[in-house]
């Protein structure tokens, strides 16, 4: 911290008032400050993920306002005024949510990295889109990679969610 | 990590060009960040000071009412991929924004930051070329409007002066004979060769044929000599000449041999995408 703040002399600070996991934050950040490096080291949600750092692998997805936005490339005063979704916010208490229990059930995951952006994407898309077909899921999901997987339990997963989300409303 | 920077965060064009000429290259526009703050973490540049121009009100709109279609600078990716008016009036452009990187790119790139920060793998630029868009770039007095086709001066820079702001992209109107395509090519992240067409066809023949290629030079251009060869012909004649059309088009693409791929490969490709674009746009 001593070694950034001799750098540029005066510090500014921004207050972010903004919903995390549906609960009202108030925080001060410095503007130079990720939204990734915030939800990890400030309130310890290290469920998002820095993987490429180049907003292309998708594993720092966070749901901001609903719509999927990486969270390695988001300055973080930018959630001012608005709500923050991450994984651990998905789920209600001890109840799963349908996407998370599909990936579950269906075998949707093996390390684990990708998974939460995985998740928070097709919730996004699934908001959007109740009932996509595969290829407007591969499309929406087309920015989420996955090492282990080869993607089928992947989209086999969301599939069997959105069947379930559907049958529900 | 960034390095800590001043953020500004003014109201008005007059106030961004104000600061842009006080503090010169140690200032930079700053909307969606999508590509800026890449650069920024990887180095290549250092500013004191971002100009956050998100709160400048008006420039987030896209307007096809009266023919001309104007679309505000600010508007993002996923802004113009859902909007209606555009599906209507330029179908072209809304493929292209909804294939423009991917969908957490879309939903805070801007399209104003992304012909500003004039990345050579990008594909707006080279659509806006084939439809003869002009943009308009304002500062504190004055107000000018840029062809597309002479934006783009080489990789990463614009013909826009250090004080100027881009505010919006216009588009003449299309009529119920505009026809145009674009396609582009690649396995990496970014685009590896982009092409569009447009023209008007009537009584089977085609006026007005534009072409520009993109993504495997520097910048996108404009291909008058490709033009030529289909310009007043009829669609069966405009056939036969594809392939030379996609030859010069090809070399006038000036592509570079990199990871994307060879010169001769990108020419090639070049060659191929303006006949199945002109297939689509035709169909």
């Amino acid at each position: 911290m001593a070694k950034a703040m001799s750098r540029r002399s005066d510090a500014q600070s921004i207050p972010v008032s903004f919903t995390l996991n549906g609960r009202l934050q108030e925080i001060d950040v410095e503007p130079h400050e990720l939204l990734l490096d915030v939800v990890r080291e400030k309130f310890g949600l290290t469920g998002v993920k820095r993987s490429c750092d180049v907003q292309v692998c998708g594993a720092c997805t966070l749901l901001v306002d609903g719509r999927p936005v990486s969270a390695c490339t988001t300055l973080a005063f930018e959630v001012r005024g608005r709500s923050v979704l991450t994984i651990e916010g998905l789920a209600d208490g001890d109840k799963l949510h349908p996407l998370q229990q599909a990936f579950i059930e269906h075998g949707g995951f093996q390390c684990g990295f990708c998974t939460p952006g995985m998740i928070l994407a097709s919730k996004a898309l699934l908001d959007e889109n109740p009932n996509p077909t595969e290829d407007e899921l591969k499309h929406f999901m087309h920015g989420n990679l996955c090492r282990c997987t080869g993607y089928k339990k992947i989209i086999e997963s969301i599939m069997a969610a959105a069947k379930k989300m559907r049958s529900k409303t | 990590m960034l390095k800590r920077f001043r953020l500004e965060e003014p109201e008005s064009i007059a106030e961004v060009s104000e600061l842009l000429g006080r503090f010169g290259d140690s200032s930079k526009v700053y909307a969606g960040g999508t590509e800026l703050l890449l650069a920024m973490k990887e180095g290549l540049v250092d500013y004191e000071r971002l100009i956050n121009v998100k709160k400048l009100k008006g420039l987030n709109e896209v307007n096809a009412a009266n023919g001309t279609i104007k679309i505000g600078a600010l508007c993002t990716h996923h802004q113009l991929e859902c909007s209606t008016a555009l599906k209507e009036k330029l179908p072209s452009l809304v493929k292209l924004e909804q294939n423009v990187a991917n969908v957490r790119v879309r939903q805070a790139g801007t399209i104003g930051g992304n012909l500003c920060f004039a990345e050579p793998h990008a594909d707006p630029g080279t659509l806006l070329i084939a439809l003869g868009a002009t943009l308009v770039a304002e500062k504190s007095s004055a107000k000018r409007e840029i062809a597309a086709a002479d934006f783009f001066v080489d990789a990463y820079e614009t013909s826009l002066a250090a004080d100027e702001v881009l505010t919006e992209i216009r588009i003449p109107a299309p009529t119920a004979n505009s026809h145009s395509a674009y396609l582009k090519f690649g396995y990496l992240e970014r685009p590896s060769v982009g092409v569009a067409i447009a023209f008007e066809q009537s009584d089977k023949s085609l006026r007005n044929v534009r072409i520009a290629v993109g993504c495997a030079g520097p910048a996108p251009r404009r291909v008058e000599e490709a033009e030529a060869l289909l310009e007043g012909k009829s669609t069966a004649e405009a056939q036969r000449n594809l392939a030379q059309a996609g030859a010069i088009a090809g070399r006038a693409s000036e592509a570079i041999s990199d990871l994307h791929g060879s010169q001769d490969y990108k020419e090639h490709i070049v060659g191929v995408l303006l006949k199945r674009a002109f297939q689509s746009a035709i169909s």
